[in-house]
């Protein structure tokens, strides 16, 4: 039996469709060609399956996701990550919170910065940096106007650069699109370990 | 097209020269795949339930309720026949498509909310999972590109 995931975790879980995935052996020659581009071609997912069922979209938003979250230049990786995870924490998508909070985690080589979140949520204690990436990140994500002029500010009176500016605008709203889709279309779920 | 005349950035009102443009030329690849996202959510070829008309007044309905009124225009004037959903006001009642619109606002906009009922909802309505998957691809692109229009017009200084 697997049960649902409700908490907030770095363990990340399994994703559940709630819909029917596309079956990779009745797949078109279109869909067999946008799975391609996705960086597993051995075991697809059951998540890219399930999207496959949109393949002009499939086909678009694996580079876009990729350029946004791993280009070089701009903003570390590892703020990228927060700007994701403040977005999936507003929308509640435990999976990608999970997946990101475990990345971000990596990254830095410390898990400090996302106990913290996990436990406080937007209280928790942060370095002056990461509470206006945070701030700013959750104020977008909860609406598209819902961050204002002061806290375009206060990232700069943080020292980010325009560029790091952009980074963060463009990640936390690629998890506004991605979060629609992991905690709209399935469940994260994990196995019962029976005793 | 220069990455200035996609609608991202003509939305937001970055203009060539500006500290906000330099910035976005750093990064013309992602402005340029968002506009191949945009396209292939707005005017796919494979539409599905959803032609392209019902396609724009759903992203004009969206970013009306996301608050960014004039990217709603710019999508309604392309929303034909179905202009009447690009207002939020109206539920779909008249169009047979109530569930459908309901759908789109809660995903827009009260996402944390979804549950496992809104998509069985919409199966025992008769939606298929393609379009089901359809539909959630074009608010969930809409909901990132209002952010991005959003944050960067924060950047640029101007005034929402």
């Amino acid at each position: 039996m697997s049960r649902i995931v409700h908490k907030f975790t770095r363990t990340v879980p399994q994703w559940q469709p709630r819909v029917t995935p596309v079956k990779l052996d009745e797949a078109t020659p279109e869909q067999l060609d946008a799975l391609s581009v996705t960086p597993s071609n051995t075991k697809v997912s059951a998540y890219v399956l399930t999207l496959a069922h949109d393949v002009e979209s499939l086909k678009v938003r694996s580079p876009l996701f990729n350029a946004i979250m791993y280009d070089a230049g701009g903003m570390s990786r590892a703020e990228r990550e927060v700007g994701a995870l403040a977005a999936s924490m507003v929308n509640r998508c435990i999976y990608c919170a999970a997946v990101h909070a475990d990345r971000h985690a990596k990254l830095e080589k410390d898990t400090s910065v996302t106990d913290e979140l996990f436990a406080k949520g937007e209280n928790a204690d942060l370095s002056p940096r990461n509470r206006v990436i945070f701030d700013f990140a959750r104020k977008l994500s909860e609406a598209p106007v819902g961050a204002t002029a002061e806290d375009m500010a206060a990232l700069r009176e943080a020292g980010l650069s325009e560029e790091e500016i952009l980074d963060l605008i463009l990640s936390s709203s690629l998890f506004g699109w991605a979060n629609r889709l992991m905690h709209v279309l399935g469940d994260p779920v994990r196995e019962e370990v029976s005793a | 097209m220069s990455i200035f005349d996609t609608t991202t950035l003509s939305a937001a009102g970055v203009t060539p020269g500006s500290a906000t443009a330099a910035a976005t030329e750093t990064r013309a690849n992602i402005i340029e795949a968002t506009q191949a996202a945009e396209d292939a959510v707005l005017t796919p070829k494979d539409p599905g339930a959803f032609p392209h008309p019902l396609r724009a007044a759903l992203a004009a309905r969206v970013a009306a309720l996301g608050g960014e009124p004039a990217l709603a225009e710019r999508y309604a004037a392309r929303a034909g026949g179905s202009a009447a959903l690009a207002d939020p006001a109206q539920d779909g009642t008249d169009q047979g498509l109530s569930h459908l619109m309901a759908f789109v606002d809660k995903v827009a906009n009260d996402t944390r909310n979804i549950d496992a009922q809104d998509i069985a909802g919409l199966q025992t309505a008769g939606v298929s999972d393609a379009d089901i998957v359809r539909l959630c691809e074009l608010v969930a692109f809409l909901a990132y590109q209002l952010r991005v229009v959003a944050g960067l017009r924060l950047m640029t200084g101007a005034a929402a």
